[in-house]
């Protein structure tokens, strides 16, 4: 980097010195030759030279220096070489004349504010002009030349943190302030602001004015934020924003150079970072050195962009030399990687690395690979690293396994309420076996017969499952009381079942091709069927219940539907598929599930009043298992249709999880009426209140066009019904619809009606209305 | 059997605390249902009143009790006063309420009723009740319902949402927090929660049945509470470098949130005379009304209900009339020669070193009857623990220059980096409760209490050390009588050792109201003082 022929002749080197204490902040003199630092407990000012700093000043004087010495902050007058002033801690503002002859170098001292004073600024060009902002919410002008401040600004608010005469314009100045706010206020006029706008959330910790630019100003907050503000329109405008990532305590516009910046933090941030507001997403340059927070940063010479004085609270100060900076943007990967929501891949690299590669897809919508958003003409004066990028985008295929159609399907046609429950769940298995998801439906079935309420049998369609609807499912590990009632029971079920067995059969003639749901039905037709001997199998050590033999059409069912699965598979899979994994995953945890089913019916016949929370950590196992695998959409449906009887099971956080992935993608697909639903049958309290927010719709009255401040349907203000209706002229008490042209409108179907047959307005405005 | 049946029940109580009225009167007609068939079960009069269905009775009964009184719903009200009565006339012992309110200082009739509340109060009431927070503390906040929903949501967020801890963590920090300073209060509290979250109960029999990691908190939360200003970061170090029971930046930004907010909440308990909730033990009775029957700690505090019936109240509001009109004159007379007569910084740095280490002198209640900690608390109680005496003469407190580390400009980035969203409630708390005015002093209207509100909020950082550059400490001496400053002192260094007597000495033309309101300045000066602290010495292990 070229060094620029008007610095002054300082040396041009990084360099540092070792301060007795903490710095709070810093200040140069006009020709750039001296610094002074001020800080609770130091108060020096160094000379710049060739070798490093010297120091030239020991302002703090006296044996016990008081708190007048404690600084805020300092300020070096810009045209008299031998004035500064001081914010002090305890709310003094104190000037200093250096060419006192005694060792005292104070000059004024204003005690006018009650609160600590956070800023001293002098006017740009008027000599005696200073200018203070405090804690106590006031700004106080004084003249040098008077004892007491000449004018008092209220801001009417919390305490000032920054005031700042603005460069051009000779009466404005502008304070920030720590709710956030930003006024400007004209000097002359003490009694109210010119204009106030709000900048930031929380405190607004500092702001400078652009040096050329009249109007700019550069705010910076403790929300992590420096905004630049163009003041010449009407209401200020927000024209840059640049995100750091730390609360912004100081920020000072870079001489010669329109468009960078200089920001530090007040926590946890060390560095300085020097920005390029057109390119906020990285520091154009980062000088690294201190080892705790910066607290003064300043361009040492107002047409030197090259050198930046810093100090901090580590006790040091230093001299920053442009050309030793790190370039953060030297170290970044141009790389950018993004899904989209169909399964799209884009990816954009440097162009370098691109060229050349095979395999590499060209968008196919002609060559896209540079976007008009993405190219940009390269900007002399921005001085920032050019990156040229290649774009690619991978589309998936159409019938790839990347495609989420079967979530939306899913998603529209899914029932959660409204239902008997075993209706619910067998709506949703047909739907999942419609859309080619044997596992899902096979679960919903499954999850009809574990939760089946016994006391009130539901009348599904299909008369086959009606019967497995009615198995009463409950708990009990009382083994010994079983017997005498299994005796009995079993001839009935058993020819219930055997009945049951042949509808199957029958059933699965008809639907060959989807073999693999039908496999479900079977085996819990199976289970239902030996349930007691099967159970009895399953604890054959404990079971003494000797009668409990095992029927002989047990065995050769259970192996004929076990091997199912695989063979009815649509040849027509490519091996990667879903279904393929879907049914391996199926078959793989059939077994599990198996046993579980059979201890339940074997259950059946005792204390039928019992809640069916047996199942629960299997259940709750299983809606693990789909959010792991990231069908979040399968976890949230059955939580909602199963509701209470697996809510308490599951922690609220990992639901208010689920609810709120599941919403996020139904939205993200814009399924805005299921999003709805899902949020308005949850549970969570965090999440039924996500649609409770902003639900107050303001209406103005028809006739006034004031604003309608009562519940009623009549304005309170000039008494005649709103919102009639101008097919029917009656008061619109439902659903109201109007045109957003000529803001006529009515019931619903009125509308609809009249706009079949006209075009134009029905209330005869002569607006031509449309309705979609 | 006993566990579906105790599924029920939840969701039975919970749908009384439903904002739907049909969804309550479901569960109040099944509420009915169950008490009857129980109470019909059990017969009338059990002779042998520690059976297990008999004490689960009582319990179920000390509930209806609670809900009887507190619940913001007048329908339910209603119907549990109702049921109470129809299963008295059965003739199974019913409960009665113990003590005289949510507070023992305050009067019954002068805290808010939750029959008798604006809209705003209701609502936030119902809220609060859905989620089970209803209780006394909320009750006496109630006086101030702008400061309280921002309490109740900061605290909500803090034990239920988002964040670092796991939930049986937090509320275990709590019990930690409240234990020590024997606050068996919110102990029981938490101890409630913890188990209902899942929490092993072996930990609740004191420290050293919890995980090495919690117990490393210990140190931290003996300092915090006490003596904050000897917290280093060599302390911070060696929670955040102790191998597998190191604790994360965030989880410790959690737990010191936790901490200081359970620490000042103790003092805002005992400071209020806050009350054992109805359903809770030592809320309730089952023996009938007698003489006898008063609150112990009424009768060692020399205060029964019996005190007030004898207008002792009357009597010594005459003798300190025009108390208040003194205070304000002063407040005036600062206002007004501030201007003229400016110390010197020598003598303003004195008169801080002054209050400071008169802070420290003002005797806290000698010896007088504290409330008996429970079991639990004294489980806490490592015998290591042992209450470092502040007040010891000749201690050094360093100055913290507040201007140094602020909250505003420090604190809230720290808190709000590591444990994003709890910047901005606590900051929202602060500034409610150091900001909260009604410009009423006494009877007096119309008057700028910001004054008054600020010596206050200072004296109680002072007293931590924390100064503020620009305060001139001489107005602490000219607003704050000497009664006043014992109860400060009392309520922030050892409130467990807060007397009804104390809390009646000060302020005595004030109304309840103010007093509760000075209550929470206090809690929150504590609050903020304290997370200073930990927050400058976690700083401070950053860079």
């Amino acid at each position: 980097m070229e060094k620029m022929a008007c610095v002054s002749t300082v040396s041009s080197r990084t360099m540092f010195c070792h301060l007795d204490a903490p710095a709070n902040a810093i200040s140069v003199c006009r020709d750039a030759t001296q610094v002074v630092v001020a800080g609770r407990n130091i108060f020096k000012i160094y000379a710049m030279e060739e070798d490093g700093f010297v120091e030239r000043l020991n302002l703090r004087v006296g044996r016990k220096p008081s708190l007048n010495f404690s600084c805020a902050d300092v300020m070096w007058h810009q045209m008299e070489e031998n004035l500064l002033a001081t914010a002090a801690t305890n709310g003094a503002v104190v000037t200093w004349n250096l060419a006192r002859p005694c060792r005292n170098k104070q000059e004024h001292l204003f005690t006018e504010h009650k609160r600590t004073v956070n800023k001293v600024c002098f006017h740009p060009t008027e000599v005696h002009m200073l200018l203070s902002g405090s804690q106590d919410g006031f700004m106080k002008c004084f003249d040098l030349r008077k004892k007491e401040s000449v004018s008092t600004f209220s801001g009417q608010s919390e305490s000032v943190r920054d005031v700042q005469f603005s460069m051009k314009d000779y009466f404005t100045f502008a304070a920030s302030f720590e709710n956030g706010n930003v006024q400007l206020w004209d000097i002359r006029r003490p009694d109210r602001y010119e204009r106030m706008f709000t900048a930031h959330t929380g405190p607004v910790f500092c702001c400078d004015w652009h040096p050329e630019d009249r109007g700019w100003l550069a705010t910076g907050g403790r929300d992590k934020m420096v905004k630049v503000w163009d003041m010449t329109t009407n209401r200020a405008k927000e024209i840059y924003c640049v995100q750091t990532i730390a609360s912004v305590a100081r920020v000072k516009w870079r001489p010669e150079r329109r468009w960078h910046l200089a920001t530090c933090s007040m926590m946890v941030d060390h560095n300085i970072y020097v920005w390029d507001v057109r390119r906020p997403f990285i520091p154009f340059a980062t000088f690294e050195e201190h080892k705790d927070v910066t607290t003064g940063i300043v361009w040492s010479h107002q047409h030197d962009p090259y050198v930046l004085l810093s100090g901090s609270k580590d006790s040091t100060l230093y001299q920053h030399i442009f050309k030793d900076a790190s370039r953060p943007v030297d170290r970044a990967n141009p790389e950018g990687l993004c899904f989209g929501l169909f399964g799209d891949l884009a990816f954009a690299a440097k162009e370098s690395l691109m060229t050349g590669e095979a395999g590499r897809k060209p968008y196919p919508a002609g060559d896209r690979r540079y976007p008009i958003f993405f190219f940009k003409k390269p900007d002399v004066t921005e001085q920032f690293a050019q990156v040229a990028s290649a774009l690619s985008v991978f589309e998936s295929e159409a019938d790839g396994s990347s495609r989420m159609d079967w979530f939306i399907k899913t998603a529209r046609r899914y029932l959660l309420s409204g239902k008997p429950f075993a209706e619910l769940c067998d709506h949703n298995a047909k739907v999942a076996k419609e859309l080619n998801r044997p596992q899902v439906s096979t679960t919903w079935t499954m999850l009809r017969i574990m939760f089946s309420d016994p006391g009130n049998p539901a009348l599904p369609a299909n008369h086959n499952m009606s019967k497995l609807g009615n198995i009463p499912l409950m708990n009990s590990f009382n083994l010994k009381e079983m017997s005498s009632a299994l005796n009995e029971r079993n001839k009935e079920n058993r020819q219930d079942n055997l009945h049951n067995l042949e509808t199957n059969l029958n059933n699965d003639e008809n639907e060959e091709t989807e073999g693999s749901d039908g496999q479900a039905e079977y085996l819990f037709g199976d289970a239902e069927l030996d349930d007691d001997d099967l159970y009895s199998m399953e604890h054959e050590n404990q079971a003494e219940e000797a009668e409990f033999s095992l029927p002989q059409e047990a065995f050769p069912l259970r192996h004929e539907i076990v091997d199912h699965p695989s063979a009815p598979e649509p040849p027509a899979e490519k091996p990667e598929s879903p279904q393929v994994s879907g049914s391996e995953a199926e078959s793989f945890c059939l077994t599990p599930m198996e046993s579980i089913s059979l201890i339940s019916v074997s259950q059946l016949l005792y204390q039928p009043q019992l809640p069916p929370s047996f199942f629960c950590p299997v259940v709750r196992e299983m809606l693990d298992y789909y959010a792991e695998q990231g069908d979040v959409q399968m976890a949230v449906s059955v939580l909602i249709v199963l509701g209470d009887r697996i809510r308490k099971e599951i922690d609220e956080l990992t639901q208010e999880h689920w609810y709120m992935s599941y919403i996020d993608l139904l939205q993200r697909f814009e399924l805005w009426n299921v999003s709805n639903e899902v949020i308005k049958l949850s549970t969570c309290s965090a999440i039924t209140c996500l649609n409770q927010a902003s639900t107050t719709l303001h209406i103005n009255c028809s006739n006034c066009k004031r604003p309608m401040s009562n519940k009623g349907w009549i304005c309170d203000r000039c008494h005649q019904c709103a919102s009639v209706c101008a097919v029917c002229h009656h008061v619109v008490k439902g659903l109201f619809v109007w045109c957003q042209g000529c803001s006529h409108g009515g019931h619903l179907e009125h509308v609809m009606e009249w706009l079949k047959s006209s075009n134009h307005c029905p209330a005869g405005c002569g607006h031509l209305c449309e309705y979609t | 059997m006993s566990r579906g049946v105790s599924e029920d029940v939840v969701a039975m109580w919970e749908g009384l605390a439903s904002r739907d009225a049909a969804s309550r009167d479901a569960a109040m007609e099944s509420l009915q249902q169950e008490m009857m068939r129980r109470v019909e079960s059990i017969g009338p009069l059990p002779e042998t009143p520690c059976s297990s269905s008999a004490s689960h009775l009582n319990r179920v009964l000390a509930r209806i009790l609670m809900l009887s009184k507190r619940c913001p719903y007048g329908d339910v009200r209603e119907k549990c006063i109702w049921l109470l009565r129809s299963i008295q006339d059965i003739g199974v012992r019913i409960p009665r309420p113990l003590g005289n309110g949510p507070s023992r200082f305050i009067p019954e009739k002068e805290i808010l009723q939750v029959s008798k509340v604006d809209a705003r109060t209701q609502s936030i009431f119902e809220e609060a009740f859905s989620l089970g927070h209803l209780d006394n503390i909320s009750l006496v906040m109630g006086f101030h319902p702008q400061y309280l929903e921002s309490f109740l949501r900061t605290q909500h967020y803090l034990l239920q949402m988002d964040g670092p801890l796991s939930l049986h963590y937090r509320h275990y920090i709590g019990i930690m927090a409240a234990a020590r300073h024997q606050c068996s209060y919110l102990v029981n509290l938490h101890v409630n929660d913890f188990l209902q979250v899942g929490g092993d109960p072996k930990w609740l029999n004191g420290l050293e049945g919890a995980p090495q990691k919690l117990q490393a908190l210990g140190e931290l939360n003996k300092i915090l509470a006490h003596r904050p200003w000897l917290l280093t970061k060599t302390h911070i170090e060696s929670l955040l470098k102790a191998e597998e029971n190191s604790w994360s930046l965030a989880e410790l930004i959690h737990a010191v949130v936790l901490l200081t907010h359970y620490h000042s909440l103790a003092s805002f308990t005992f400071g209020c005379g806050i009350t054992p909730d109805i359903h809770t033990d030592g809320g309730h009775t089952f023996r009938p009304p007698s003489l006898s029957g008063y609150c112990v700690c009424d009768i060692a505090n020399g205060n029964g209900a019996l005190e007030e019936m004898l207008g002792n109240q009357q009597v010594r509001v005459a003798e300190v009339s025009g108390e208040v009109e003194v205070l304000m004159e002063r407040m005036k007379q600062l206002q007004e020669c501030r201007d003229e007569e400016e110390a010197s910084q020598e003598e303003m740095t004195t008169r801080f070193e002054r209050e400071k280490t008169e802070s420290m002198l003002v005797a806290t209640a000698e010896d007088e009857e504290c409330v008996p900690s429970r079991d639990v608390s004294r489980h806490f109680e490592d015998p290591s623990y042992g209450y470092q005496d502040f007040s010891r003469r000749g201690e050094h407190v360093p100055t913290f220059r507040v201007q140094d580390y602020s909250w505003e400009d420090h604190g809230f980035s720290l808190v709000n980096r590591l444990y994003p969203d709890v910047g901005q409630l606590l900051d929202e708390k602060f500034q409610i409760a150091y900001n909260l005015t009604y410009n009423t002093m006494a009877t007096h209207q119309g008057v700028d209490t910001s004054m008054l509100r600020r010596a206050i909020w200072n004296y109680i950082h002072c007293m931590f050390g924390i100064r503020y550059d620009d305060y001139d400490y001489g107005e602490i001496n000219e607003l704050l009588d000497r009664s006043f400053k014992v109860y400060i002192k009392t309520m922030v260094c050892s409130p467990e050792k807060t007397t009804k007597r104390m809390y009646e000495s000060f302020w005595r033309q004030f109304q309840h109201s103010e007093k509760v309101h000075v209550n929470l300045l206090l809690m929150e000066a504590r609050m903020q003082a304290e997370l200073l602290y930990a927050l400058r010495a976690i700083t401070r292990y950053m860079t």
